[in-house]
């Protein structure tokens, strides 16, 4: 691919706060028309990320190069082409659905006929009609988000960064939700969306696992999973808390963690045959071998406890 | 350019009309300040309680002592029987001052020199007054009844004597202080609400996490600063009707001046005022910082501008810090205006300092304002 077809290029994009890096010598290519996802736990380097591609936190080092300008310098070239939806609503409480996408399109520069178009337009896709007079304020987290994404969107960018989205959502309105992002990348928008749920990262195209603000794996999911380097055997049975403890003093044991009344074990791929490696240490359990999640992946990458931690926030939504 | 200012004028407009409590407060402040300032801050000392010695109980004597209490300075409220005692009073502050009449008042009183075809004379005065003089206003109120005529307490014709100085006073005969007060409160509450606003104005929008949406915006920070302040100076414009015409009704507080001259002064004054604020809002990280920093340019805007004390009486480096405040300038403009009838022209000085005030003020906060969160 020449350097035209990628949106995002980074080369060692490092960024250090007070001495210690959030975002670590970060590799990134981006190709146009995909959904690319970042996935970590809670202070990864995913938003500090995020800022440094939208201009607006400048790398302590490193290359950066969007849409084909280069970072620092091109910021207010970018405005227009770029949108971002921000981790916490930043449109305004106490103006109308309506108002808070007028005084978008006017920032935006857009004439009085232009802008009324367009907001008719978004007012139809994000399922916001007959709630113009609404104050955002007083919307629940889905029509907020939507509301959000009519912002970020409404002057047609090219290249559109989306900052945890969907943690104030429910699973329903997360779905419609990556149908619509969906629907923009087939219009060509390139979109950059970062996570902590499993579920959303699996429906991207390429996606960067990041712990502590570095970069652990990339790929899209399914190379991500086939290149594991760790099978997973599912075991059935009693006392599984007590066989867990067992099982993960082992080294060839990468994790292991029950899942209702299964325990799944991550067992290292230089083991020829897990699960006659697995059979003396399991009593009489049964057990299976079964495909690997992104979640594995995850797991493998950044080690148990973070994995833990991602579950736990996808838990609570 | 116009379009996005506009569109940012529109939007606190919006959101000002929704704050019920900020709207209150842009009526209520001015109103409340006023009735305060109008009514409590007066110079003029009236009825301090006072105590009484008195020797002599003569009809002289209370002839004197009634003269002395239909002054209004001060009301006797308590008889001692000597000096000490009063003292002790004056020490628990019972009485701010004590009217000490020694037991040959009546001798003093006919020999007193004023009279005139005296022949034997004494030098010495009727009385004493003893004053609290830890209030200067106090003391100097007690003070201006040292030269109190005795002519119809003694029933004898003065001596007619020649004043070293005629003083005519010019545009304030009945030397009320409300007069001089009002159009000084112009620019402490124009201060107040002006800075306050707009300090708050930048912080609010990064507290409430509008900020970082906004700057990925193509929104140009001196656009952004522009449409910050110009709601607020139609609100300046409220509140200075509000202040002017209830000064008017409720005081009788005088407007000399042509109404153009007041608007064009004020116009300059907030202005100046909302950059400051702006300056302001850049610097502090949250409201609560921005709210103190206002508070700290507000106290010098009351004591250094010359709202309650003669700016000329300052030592000259409290001049210097009080010419770096916008409100001493209109201060001077303000009482120039509204009560000798000056021209903004005559005032040329103080109104190019706050022109220069405004740009740099802008300037400042538009540099400071990056698009940037590093």
């Amino acid at each position: 691919m020449s350097q035209t077809d990628f949106a995002i290029q980074t080369q060692g994009m490092t960024r250090a706060f007070g001495g210690i890096n959030a975002v670590e010598n970060l590799d990134l290519a981006i190709p146009k028309g995909t959904i690319y996802g970042f996935l970590g736990p809670n202070g990864c380097g995913k938003s500090t990320s995020i800022r440094m591609l939208t201009g607006l936190l400048s790398p302590t080092s490193g290359n950066i190069r969007v849409l084909g300008e280069i970072l620092p310098g091109a910021e207010e070239k970018l405005r227009r082409r770029i949108g971002y939806m921000t981790q916490k609503f930043s449109l305004y409480d106490n103006l109308s659905v309506r108002e808070n996408l007028e005084f978008v399109a006017q920032i935006y520069g857009l004439t009085r006929r232009q802008s009324q178009q367009r907001l008719a337009e978004l007012l139809t896709l994000y399922d916001l009609v007959g709630r113009e007079k609404q104050m955002a304020g007083s919307m629940s987290g889905g029509q907020r988000q939507r509301l959000a994404l009519a912002a970020a969107t409404l002057h047609h960018p090219e290249l559109l960064f989306l900052d945890e989205p969907t943690s104030a959502v429910d699973p329903e309105n997360r779905r419609e939700f990556w149908e619509r992002l969906f629907d923009l990348c087939a219009q060509g928008t390139t979109i950059l969306v970062s996570t902590h749920y499993m579920d959303e990262a699996e429906r991207c195209h390429g996606l960067a696992i990041l712990e502590r603000g570095i970069k652990r794996a990339d790929g899209s999911p399914q190379q991500l999973m086939a290149a594991m380097g760790a099978r997973v055997i599912e075991v059935s049975g009693d006392d599984l808390r007590t066989l867990k403890q067992s099982l993960i003093s082992e080294s060839a044991v990468l994790s292991a963690a029950q899942i209702g009344s299964r325990l799944r074990v991550l067992v290292r791929s230089d083991i020829a045959d897990p699960l006659a490696w697995l059979k003396p240490r399991i009593a009489n359990r049964a057990m299976e071998e079964v495909r690997a999640s992104l979640e594995d992946v995850f797991v493998t990458c950044t080690g148990e406890r973070l994995a833990a931690h991602a579950k736990e926030a996808s838990h609570v939504a | 350019m116009w379009r996005r200012i506009f569109a940012i004028v529109v939007k606190e407009l919006r959101q000002l009309s929704r704050d019920r409590m900020t709207f209150g407060m842009i009526v209520m402040i001015p109103l409340v300040q006023l009735m305060l300032f109008g009514y409590a801050i007066n110079t003029d000392a009236r009825h301090l309680p006072a105590g009484l010695v008195n020797l002599s109980d003569s009809a002289y004597s209370r002839t004197l002592i009634q003269a002395v209490e239909a002054t209004q300075v001060v009301d006797f409220k308590q008889r001692y029987l000597s000096a000490a005692e009063a003292e002790a009073a004056i020490t628990r502050g019972d009485v701010k001052a004590v009217l000490y009449l020694p037991a040959d008042f009546d001798a003093r009183l006919v020999r007193h020199p004023s009279f005139a075809g005296q022949q034997y004379y004494l030098t010495q005065p009727v009385g004493q007054w003893l004053v609290d003089g830890s209030d200067t206003v106090v003391a100097s109120t007690i003070r201006s009844l040292r030269q109190m005529p005795l002519d119809e307490i003694a029933g004898m014709a003065l001596k007619t004597a020649t004043p070293s100085f005629e003083v005519v006073q010019y545009f304030n005969p009945e030397q009320r202080s409300v007069v001089n007060i009002v159009p000084g409160l112009l620019g402490v509450i124009l201060t107040m609400t002006m800075v306050m606003f707009t300090s708050a104005a930048i912080v609010r929008e990064r507290e409430q996490g509008n900020m970082e949406f906004l700057i990925t915006t193509p929104v140009r920070p001196l656009e952004l600063m522009l449409g910050k302040i110009v709601p607020y100076v139609l609100v300046g414009f409220v509140q200075v009707t509000i202040i002017l015409s209830a000064g008017h009704l409720l005081f009788d507080v005088p407007i000399r001046g042509g109404l153009d001259s007041i608007a064009l002064a004020a116009m300059l004054f907030i202005c100046a005022s909302l950059t400051l604020g702006l300056v302001i809002s850049t610097m502090a990280k949250t409201q609560l910082q921005s709210m103190q920093m206002t508070v700290f340019v507000l106290l010098p805007s009351i004591l250094l501008s010359g709202f309650m004390f003669p700016y000329e009486a300052m030592p000259v480096a409290a001049q210097w810090i009080a010419e770096a405040l916008p409100a001493t300038h209109f201060m001077r403009m303000s009482r120039a205006i509204v009560l000798r009838d000056a021209q903004v022209m005559d005032l040329q000085f103080d109104a190019l300092w706050m022109i220069g005030f405004t740009c740099i003020g802008l300037l400042i906060a538009s540099l400071r304002f990056s698009k940037r969160l590093d």
